[in-house]
């Protein structure tokens, strides 16, 4: 049978797809505007055939690995109806992916120069190692907390906006509050957590439960988890930067 | 030879990040559900392709894209591609000199956008859930041309130096009037297209065009206004996506109208 094999090269033929506006942009800006020639011709067309085939791939194991095992999870804790446990995977399912993410590892990190460039903390290493260690905690936790909040929310079936609408007057209200060289950071942290693996993987478990909760809709009550999860950093982030 | 080497070690970082989340699942499946993986096999095959695609995926970012993408808004942003040879030291400049680094922002955004894998894996979702109504591709090009827009407005920003919370804040209150208005359906799909846009691809090239921008532009600091590009990215969509869903909304229910004024005409 070849019809997985045809699958496979029809999905390949739908990433390059999804990657050609990218390719006509930088062609566009670098022949036209900037008038300058590509360089190495052979690696450019070498790393574009990794970014397809690794698009391919990772579409593929998605359906066919993430979507089903946070699906059944979900339907599992539904059916097991302990809310306890669930909060608690939640917690751990929204702190551990995000304290090993690298995209905050980096964010981080450069927080923590901002701080000492504006004298709230230490010049030192270690006050800035450890000024970033509290950062990376911090937000871990948020997320954490965001998913379990999340989580509990698909379960009462509250409506979400209620959620979002108090978080923005908290931000906004916080943003009056917290020292400045802290709020740029706190706004682009939200958008940092939330990585490749964890959004499939935490859409199935938001969907899933609400498809196995009686009288909840997934479209209404399914999404929202990752919402949860960009919001609540910006609110930890500026009170940590209130408190240190 | 180099390559191979570089791909093993952008996986074994890949595998390294997802090692707590396996062990997460793992530990919850096996001693709070006391349950076999249903569909083992299959799910460790698709876990491995996931790991696999990822790693291409980013091995191939990092050989052309990001190289290419950062050298881009570096010149971009450069003063001599802006204002000509001669201008060193003190100058005026109007924020129309820099018209070619919003349409560049506004193109990278979008496209950027479109290749976003974690974007994709929720419009998949989402068209599952909807049975169709809301389209992975409806969905995909509304965020994207929230992206574009926003980090068009967060480049605007750090020329002009406008502080970030007037943006953010008059974003919020037009959020928050979009969500009365619009269909309550697409509500909580709108708020995760937010944070689903700035991950792999997006973040490292936007994160350089700020950066670059904050640096070359006279007066601005690097430190305080190169950050807040992805606040940007990640509020846009919220507002593009409820619009998507406003102006379907409103296209349908004219078209009935026009079909219940049609049909006693025709009939």
């Amino acid at each position: 049978m070849n019809s997985p094999i045809i699958a496979l090269f029809h999905s390949m033929v739908s990433s390059l797809r999804d990657l050609l506006p990218i390719i006509v942009v930088i062609a566009f800006f670098q022949l036209f505007v900037l008038q300058q020639p590509l360089p190495n011709m052979i690696d450019l067309l070498v790393g574009t055939f990794f970014v397809v085939l690794g698009l391919t791939f990772f579409i593929y194991g998605l359906e066919m690995g993430l979507f089903p095992i946070g699906e059944s999870m979900a339907y599992a804790f539904a059916k097991k109806g302990s809310v306890l446990w669930l909060l608690l995977f939640a917690f751990a399912l929204g702190f551990g992916t995000t304290i090993a993410e690298p995209a905050l590892i980096a964010v981080s990190n450069e927080a923590s120069k901002v701080a000492a460039a504006a004298g709230a903390i230490g010049n030192s290493p270690q006050a800035m190692s450890s000024y970033a260690d509290g950062l990376r905690l911090t937000v871990a936790f948020s997320v954490g907390f965001a998913i379990v909040l999340g989580v509990f929310r698909i379960i009462k079936g509250w409506p979400i906006h209620w959620f979002i609408i108090g978080g923005y007057i908290l931000v906004d209200v916080m943003t009056g509050f917290a020292p400045e060289e802290i709020i740029g950071i706190a706004y682009d942290s939200g958008g940092v957590t939330t990585s490749t693996i964890t959004v499939p993987l935490v859409t199935a478990l938001g969907v899933g439960l609400a498809s196995s909760i009686k009288g909840r809709n997934p479209m209404i009550d399914g999404f929202g988890l990752i919402a949860f999860a960009s919001l609540t950093p910006m609110i930890f982030v500026m009170a940590y930067g209130m408190v240190i | 030879m180099l390559l191979i080497d570089r791909f093993f070690s952008i996986l074994f970082d890949t595998v390294f990040d997802v090692l707590p989340i396996l062990g997460i699942l793992l530990g919850f499946q096996l001693f709070v559900l006391k349950q076999k993986i249903p569909n083992f096999k299959k799910v460790a095959t698709g876990f491995a392709f996931v790991l696999v695609g990822l790693a291409f995926f980013l091995q191939g970012l990092e050989q052309t894209l990001f190289p290419i993408g950062r050298l881009m808004a570096e010149q971009l942003t450069h003063p001599e591609f802006i204002f000509g040879k001669e201008m060193i030291g003190e100058f005026e400049f109007s924020w129309q000199d820099y018209y070619w680094v919003y349409i560049f922002a506004f193109a990278i955004g979008f496209s950027t956008t479109i290749a976003e894998p974690s974007l994709l894996a929720v419009a998949i979702k989402a068209q599952e859930v909807s049975g169709g109504a809301i389209g992975t591709w409806g969905l995909r090009i509304a965020v994207a041309l929230g992206v574009a827009i926003g980090i068009s407005l967060g480049t605007f920003r750090i020329v002009t130096g406008y502080p970030i919370h007037w943006f953010i804040i008059a974003g919020y209150i037009v959020v928050v009037f979009q969500t009365f208005y619009a269909p309550r359906m697409i509500v909580p799909l709108a708020y995760d297209s937010g944070g689903v846009t700035t991950s792999t691809v997006t973040v490292p090239l936007v994160a350089a065009l700020g950066l670059g921008l904050a640096e070359t532009v006279p007066g601005r600091s690097a430190l305080i206004d190169g950050f807040g590009l992805i606040a940007f990215a990640s509020l846009f969509p919220i507002m593009s996506v409820m619009a998507y869903a406003q102006i379907a909304e409103y296209r349908s229910l004219k078209q009935q109208r026009l079909m219940a004024e049609n049909r006693p005409d025709s009939d």
